[in-house]
């Protein structure tokens, strides 16, 4: 029998299995192929909710479904908290004595963010990079009377676009609650422009002095004082502010420190075309878990998903399994003003931009919704 | 002379090369050498302006083989 266990029960995890399920499903009807998916919670969660809870435009029911109704019934499940992946003796050992045994691993276990790499931050600061920080940044927001408001973007982090969707968001919400006059919103980003992609900071460099928008480049916050209420970047500028949201910088899982598998920040060295973790033929990566120079977003795994499965498929049934990912990305980005626009790139092919507009607001929205047709691996 | 990292970060768009340098300066210790690899000539002005600015140091920067090599050396 071929065991094919797949660590992380998130998009691409769950995505992977049940494309697997679906394509090897005469095999595992037959007794020959098994699937396993561990994930450490019972519950599947669609993270971009997040940002809409932070202005009280979701509430966590929205991004909740039990893992076992989003997986194919073929799929095995096994909730708990994996403890190690034994490399050499080709297992998962599990917190609680139990062992995974298996013929191909998928390592899909995402990233976190990680406040406490930033002295002060924990305690000054607001994120809704998780959902219980968003749900204390809407209340936050619910009492803010009127001040600066300071968004600074750690690295590296997962949904890139995020952070300036949460800006132009905020400047709107400000301006519905009657808080625009005795408010200002500064935008803080780490390299010499406002976002990654240039269209993308074109763009926003229009935009934001039309709407009364400060900006900061070449800031990585090092420390945060929350006493003074004041946050310091590693290039010396100093800033005061009323209410901090910052996106954290993320790191890889600690099981894959604890595992030995990753470099200093729990990032998984991978193959960027194989989607195979360096110097293992049976181990692949995708998603955020890999150390890959691309977008740690949902689509970049639903991408990368296709891959792994079609590939694992073929070598389950003979072949050699060649397929290679081309570095293909997908996002939405909320413009605000009920207005949205996308973008898509790969490793070869730059971003071009386009225009925002309120059609593609709504379909963001209706994805919201369709999310779970990508996770049930259908769309 | 210190190991020297290399941070492939070729086709990279977003978070593209400069990001993924200060990725690798944040998370390896002071000393290291990270070398980036870039398909964008615009990291050969970008990258040096920023490392000027967070208080590291250019090692080299050089066109190779179609792409750029920039080190750097993580000070502080």
């Amino acid at each position: 029998m071929t065991r094919i266990v797949l660590l992380g029960g998130g998009a691409g995890g769950s995505m992977v299995s049940n494309q697997l399920a679906r394509q090897l499903k005469p095999e595992i009807l037959h007794g020959d192929v098994e699937i396993t998916v561990i994930n450490e919670s019972d519950q599947h969660v669609y993270q971009p909710y997040f940002l809409y809870m932070a202005f009280d435009q979701a509430v966590p029911a929205d991004a909740h479904r039990p893992e076992r109704s989003v997986l194919n019934r073929q799929v095995k499940l096994i909730v708990g908290h994996a403890e190690r992946i034994d490399r050499s003796a080709n297992k998962v050992l599990m917190g609680d004595g139990q062992e995974v045994p298996y013929d191909y691993l998928v390592i899909a276990t995402g990233s976190v963010p990680d406040p406490d790499s930033i002295p002060g931050l924990s305690e000054g600061g607001q994120t809704f990079y998780t959902e219980a920080g968003a749900l204390k940044l809407r209340d936050a927001l619910r009492d803010f009377q009127g001040g600066r408001i300071v968004v600074t973007v750690g690295v590296p982090h997962k949904c890139p676009v995020a952070p300036l969707e949460f800006t132009l968001m905020v400047h709107d919400w400000l301006k519905a609650h009657d808080l625009g006059d005795k408010s200002e919103v500064v935008y803080t980003y780490p390299i010499g422009r406002l976002h990654s992609l240039e269209p993308v900071a074109e763009w926003a460099n229009q935009v934001f002095p039309q709407r009364g928008i400060q900006s900061q480049t070449f800031f990585n916050v090092e420390t945060v004082d929350p006493h003074q209420k004041t946050l310091t970047s590693l290039e010396g500028e100093t800033l005061a502010y009323d209410l901090l949201v910052a996106i954290p910088p993320h790191k890889g899982q600690d099981l894959i420190g604890r595992s030995e598998l990753g470099d200093a920040g729990n990032w998984v060295p991978t193959d960027r075309h194989t989607l195979q973790m360096q110097g293992a033929d049976n181990i692949y990566v995708l998603g955020d878990a890999t150390n890959l120079p691309i977008s740690k977003a949902g689509s970049t795994a639903h991408f990368e998903a296709d891959v792994v499965a079609a590939n694992i498929s073929n070598r389950v049934h003979g072949g050699n399994g060649s397929l290679r990912y081309d570095g293909k990305v997908f996002c939405f980005i909320e413009t605000g003003n009920d207005q949205a626009t996308y973008i898509k790139f790969d490793y070869q092919h730059p971003p071009q931009p386009q225009a925002p507009s309120e059609l593609i607001h709504l379909y963001k929205l209706a994805f919201n919704k369709m999310y779970w047709l990508s996770a049930a691996g259908i769309l | 002379m210190p190991e020297i990292k290399v941070v492939d970060a070729r086709g990279s768009f977003c978070p593209g090369p400069l990001m993924e340098l200060i990725k690798g300066i944040r998370q390896e210790s002071v000393g290291t050498i990270l070398e980036v690899w870039s398909s964008d000539r615009g990291s050969a002005k970008d990258i040096p302006e920023w490392v000027l600015k967070a208080g590291h140091a250019v090692v080299e920067n050089r066109e190779d083989e179609g792409f750029f090599k920039i080190q750097v050396q993580k000070m502080r």
